[in-house]
């Protein structure tokens, strides 16, 4: 019964206009309104997590302390992070599944229309109540945003809020998750075979897969610490029986994988947008596939690389400093793949590719800074110090970020039927690029010289490379106004977009008109659509 | 119509089995917490006898033969307004058997307050051996306006301490914790 209900509720959107500005976007099923939904909120979150880093580099432009306490400077630590990963990094990634996956496999929209609405709509919730915490007693979480116990249980009434609003992103992102399998294994149009999927889809719908595994072992790693702090429970309690030390297993069981939900569909954007401008097939189709399958196997048995200095046996270091290091085959597989697919290709510099070259480089700067964390000696000098920070950031920035960005100037024009301003949008990327290696390069050196994390102050001897990484940072945060007011003067008007684009894009969503109607595929495709140029994915043809 | 009730099934049948995975997941996690013990006592990793050591021998092995002499000292930073110091000034130990020392607060910030106490054990390297069991120092202490009370430290020193060990200083600081003034309950 349900079932030609939900049939009917379709069939009503199909004739019925959206009515009025709250009634379209709060009840809205489409898949097209609610993956701008997700990008919108993802860059809200962005510029918000961003003043907080912008706050943070303030205060460690000179050593001493300027405007913030150190509990505050904490906080802010904390929630960057947890706003940058759970506000803007996966929720962006959502909004371009939301908007590309229906698009690129012919499919009429996703195929869970309501809960797509219901997971986006609880985000807003959840990050009121993460933001909540900045003004109830005790302030808001500082412990990091890795929770561990049992300096975590001393946050005061923000730990139960955090708490919830983990719980909140965790269901939401769930639910996406198993609207794109389920989108992606019923939905596909005929003909189009797993292995003729555009990468993007592929790479997400393993991502979707990871998503399911280790969210839900986050949820329960948090309501253990909701437990042991609030009904007596003693998972992490030592003086109950329990070990804080497993805390770190259970967490870091769900945070590689995470790490990996954060740059898979980067690896499937890039995928994208370097064939295009190359005007060549990507190179070993099917080895990206399987690259990207095994990236996602071995983040589940890598995750105490993480905790190298607990004290575990030499067995266990051995073990998880060999398996760490296996990964970097299927990403030297992937790494190989694009700069082979730009060899002797015809390459031409619009924006997209731009960031997906700039992904490559300092994407690969990241790995190679995670190979070196990798060795479990060397860890032990590296063990929260600067040049952790430095490395992850490479990869999320210049890796997640500089991806996403590619991928709105990929498809913006798609996606609004105009072109954006050129010229600004490669100001907007060499800004961005020079200045997030100032801000970031010279972190390696403070983490080699020994400058520790998650610290307010510093001795003097950091004091010329934390000014310099402040400088880059301010001028990276400045630099990223660009991109709203790109988007803006986009949505509003420009050179009208051909359908096509980009004269080398090849895939389903550029056979749709642009912009891509309020509903496209309503009638599966057939795959001859994309005869008719060179097969983009297939490499066997 | 029966062609959206043929996609409305094969949905419904996806989404129930990703619903249990989903539920697995949840399960497995806390399975983990188990499953955790059980991997370190097959593989012999992560030796929990060598962990839980040091207690034992606490209570089983008692050194009438030697003594340390262990002094309490107490400090102030120079924000927060605190009397503190220690009621027991030193003590003579045997290594091995567990002693308790007191320690006296009294809040002269003219508000409820928290403040946490961070010890400091001279010669550093002796650390090794002096174990606390209780200690006030352990959490955050909250008190009200003009609120005075004595604070115990329960400890014992290692039965392994080296004999050129012969006396130990612990001293507690006493800082006022910023914003958790609210949280005094």
């Amino acid at each position: 019964m349900a079932n030609t209900e939900h049939a009917a509720a379709a069939h009503d959107d199909h004739d019925h206009k959206p009515h009025g500005f709250w009634g379209r976007w709060l009840t809205t099923t489409n898949h097209k309104d609610i993956g701008t939904l997700y990008l919108v909120f993802s860059c809200v979150m962005f510029f918000l997590g961003g003043s907080f880093a912008m706050a943070i580099r303030a205060e460690l432009f000179k050593p001493g302390l300027q405007f913030l306490d150190p509990a505050l400077f904490n906080t802010l630590t904390t929630m960057h992070a947890l706003i940058m990963i759970f506000g803007a990094v996966m929720p962006a990634f959502v909004g371009l599944a939301n908007w590309l996956i229906p698009m690129q496999i012919g499919a009429p929209d996703m195929a869970l229309p309501r809960m797509n609405n219901f997971s986006f709509w609880i985000l807003p919730f959840a990050f009121t109540l993460l933001l909540a915490t900045l003004f109830v007693p005790g302030g808001g979480p500082a412990g990091g945003w890795t929770m561990y116990p049992p300096l975590v249980l001393q946050t005061g009434s923000a730990l139960p809020l955090m708490i919830f609003a983990i719980h909140l992103m965790g269901a939401s992102s769930i639910m996406g998750s198993i609207n794109v399998i389920v989108t992606i294994m019923n939905l596909r149009a005929p003909g189009m075979t797993l292995l003729r999927m555009p990468l993007f889809v592929w790479t997400w719908l393993i991502t979707a897969y990871l998503l399911i595994a280790v969210m839900p072992v986050l949820a329960g790693a948090v309501t253990m610490l909701l437990t042991d702090h609030f009904f007596g429970t003693s998972f992490f309690n030592a003086a109950g029986g329990g070990d804080p030390v497993m805390f770190q297993h259970i967490f870091w069981f769900f945070g590689h994988p995470e790490v990996y939900i954060m740059i898979l569909p980067a690896f499937g954007i890039v995928s994208e947008i370097i064939p295009t401008f190359s005007r060549k097939p990507l190179f070993g189709y099917d080895a990206m596939v399987y690259a990207t399958a095994s990236i996602a196997f071995l983040s589940f048995i890598v995750w105490a690389h993480h905790m190298f200095t607990v004290g575990m046996p030499l067995a266990s270091e051995l073990f998880f400093m060999l398996s760490t290091m296996l990964i970097a085959i299927p990403t030297g597989v992937k790494v190989f793949n694009w700069s082979t697919t730009m060899w002797k290709g015809s390459l031409s510099f619009e924006p997209p590719m731009l960031w997906a070259i700039a992904f490559l480089f300092l994407f690969s700067i990241g790995g190679f800074s995670g190979l070196m964390l990798a060795i479990a000696p060397a860890d032990f000098q590296y063990q929260d110090t600067y040049f952790v920070v430095a490395h992850f950031h490479y990869v999320l920035v210049p890796g997640a970020v500089f991806a996403i960005m590619g991928a709105v100037y990929y498809w913006l024009p798609k996606w609004t039927g105009h072109m954006y301003d050129m010229k600004l949008a490669k100001w907007h990327f060499w800004l961005s690029t020079i200045f997030v290696n100032v801000l970031f390069f010279p972190q390696h050196f403070l983490g080699l010289a020994g400058m520790p994390r998650r610290i307010p102050d510093y001795a003097t001897q950091f004091a010329d490379w934390n000014m310099v990484s402040s400088i880059g940072g301010f001028g990276f945060g400045l630099s990223q106004l660009l991109f709203p007011l790109l988007i803006w003067q986009c949505v509003r008007g420009g050179a009208k977009a051909t359908d096509r684009v980009w004269e080398g894009a090849h895939g389903l969503e550029w056979e749709l008109p642009s912009p891509a109607p309020y509903h496209s595929w309503t009638e599966a495709p057939s795959l001859a659509v994309l005869e008719h140029g060179a097969p983009s994915h297939d490499t066997h043809g | 119509m029966s062609g959206a009730d043929d996609k409305g099934r094969a949905h419904r049948g996806l989404v129930f089995k990703l619903l249990l995975f989903v539920a697995g997941s949840f399960a497995f996690g806390f399975a983990l917490v188990p499953l955790y013990d059980v991997l370190c006592s097959i593989t012999g990793l992560g030796n929990q006898k060598s962990l839980t050591r040091a207690v034992a021998q606490g209570t089983e092995a008692v050194n009438r033969t030697r003594t340390v002499t262990i002094d309490f000292m107490t400090n102030l930073p120079t924000v927060g307004n605190w009397e503190f110091r220690p009621v027991t000034k030193s003590l003579q130990v045997h290594p091995g058997q567990l002693y308790e020392a007191d320690f006296f607060a009294h809040n002269l910030t003219g508000h409820d307050t928290t403040a946490q106490a961070v010890p400091d054990i001279v010669p550093s390297k002796a650390a090794a051996w002096f174990h606390k069991t209780e200690c006030f120092c352990f959490s955050p202490q909250s008190f009200k306006r003009g609120e005075q009370r004595v604070m115990p430290v329960r400890f014992f020193v290692d039965a392994d301490i080296p004999a050129y060990v012969d006396h130990l200083t612990l001293a507690y600081t006493f800082y006022d914790v910023p914003n958790r003034g609210g949280n005094t309950g």
